[in-house]
């Protein structure tokens, strides 16, 4: 399948798995993106970080690092940190097609989050697998109300470009 | 892979400009991110060497509209044409809606094109992607030069299966825009075919 439906039950856990991440550990966002770079769902105040920008270089930088893995015999890094003067980046990932990115400041300390994203991606990795069943067994029962696609004309697309 | 969120009214896509190196993916993005509302598109992320060539990848996040109650999002992303990235430009491919090859249209880069072309082909196959399913737009950029291979020949070398061609002055922003609709048109109506 080309396509991930983010269904509403789904989404709204996943936000909730999120926003518990932040409230334990104190970080100032917590972010879902997939590994292609959409960015899936997040927690916190960006401060016009926008979300997408910050998706992309998120999976760019999983994607560079396990090029680098390959490179050195390894299946891959699981774990990775980028530590700043202000703001540090934990990314994790989870099932292998989603990563977890926590950005967190010194009002909180590494080892935290770290045990607390770990506990987070049992609990994604929970949604996602039900999602994906859900997407197997329902896409093609996708009425007009989901699919914005059903009568979608070239006019339509046309519109996007005036 | 598009992304559809029925909750928040939203699909992505990702479009990736590929082609070789110097041949205009960078301009175009820089194009569309310079005529473009703000209030419409993100930043336009740029991952240069130092002699201003991409080194990994550029990335624009651009809102095209609605349709239908849905907001049409799509990510830009361009790949390091220089045939050393190699790796970076797989990298970048991975979950691609649809692919605008950006080539160039100067005698002496014909064979970077082909080359380019069987680079594309050969790192989709890679993730058993197929090709013939795959929303494709081939763009002749640098149409403004002197020493051009005419559109004609250039169509009969470069066209795999009747895809779309726009001719293009990516620095003056001709073609730009209209090679982007053709790219999301292709992507948008094979999401509705699949989604049926």
């Amino acid at each position: 399948m080309s396509y991930l439906i983010l269904y509403g039950e789904e989404y709204e856990e996943i936000k909730k798995i999120l926003s518990e991440l932040k409230e334990e550990t104190g970080a100032r966002v917590a972010l879902i993106v997939e590994k292609n770079g959409q960015p899936i769902a997040f927690s916190g105040e960006m401060d016009g970080v926008d979300t997408t920008s910050l998706g992309s270089l998120v999976a760019g930088n999983v994607a560079a690092t396990e090029g680098l893995a390959r490179l050195l015999g390894e299946q891959g890094f699981a774990l990775m940190f980028n530590e700043g003067q202000n703001e540090n980046l934990h990314i994790n990932l989870i099932e292998r097609k989603f990563i977890l990115a926590v950005l967190f400041d010194k009002r909180t300390s590494l080892g935290l989050v770290r045990l607390r994203a770990k506990n987070a991606s049992v609990k994604l990795e929970k949604v996602f697998t039900k999602l994906e069943a859900k997407m197997e067994k329902e896409h093609r029962k996708m009425g007009e109300k989901e699919s914005p696609f059903e009568d979608i004309s070239e006019d339509d697309i046309e519109k996007l470009f005036k | 892979m598009a992304l559809l969120n029925p909750r928040l009214r939203e699909l992505i896509s990702k479009i990736v400009y590929y082609g070789p190196g110097l041949g205009g993916k960078t301009t175009n993005l820089k194009y569309i991110f310079d005529h473009t509302s703000p209030t419409t598109r993100g930043e336009l992320i740029t991952l240069n060497t130092e002699g201003d060539r991409t080194l990994y990848f550029d990335v624009l996040p651009l809102n095209l509209g609605t349709i239908k109650g849905y907001k049409i999002r799509f990510q830009l992303y361009t790949v390091p044409g220089q045939v050393f990235y190699s790796e970076s430009r797989k990298i970048i491919l991975r979950g691609v809606d649809g692919v605008v090859f950006v080539a160039d249209s100067q005698a002496e880069r014909l064979d970077a094109n082909i080359e380019s072309i069987e680079d594309l082909q050969e790192n989709l196959r890679e993730y058993d992607y197929s090709f013939a399913d795959l929303p494709y737009v081939l763009q002749l950029n640098k149409r403004d030069l002197p020493n051009v291979v005419s559109a004609d020949e250039m169509k009969k070398l470069l066209i795999l299966k009747g895809e779309p061609v726009v001719e293009s002055i990516a620095i003056r922003g001709v073609g730009v825009m209209e090679t982007l609709k053709q790219a999301a048109k292709l992507v948008l109506i094979k999401l509705k075919k699949e989604m049926r």
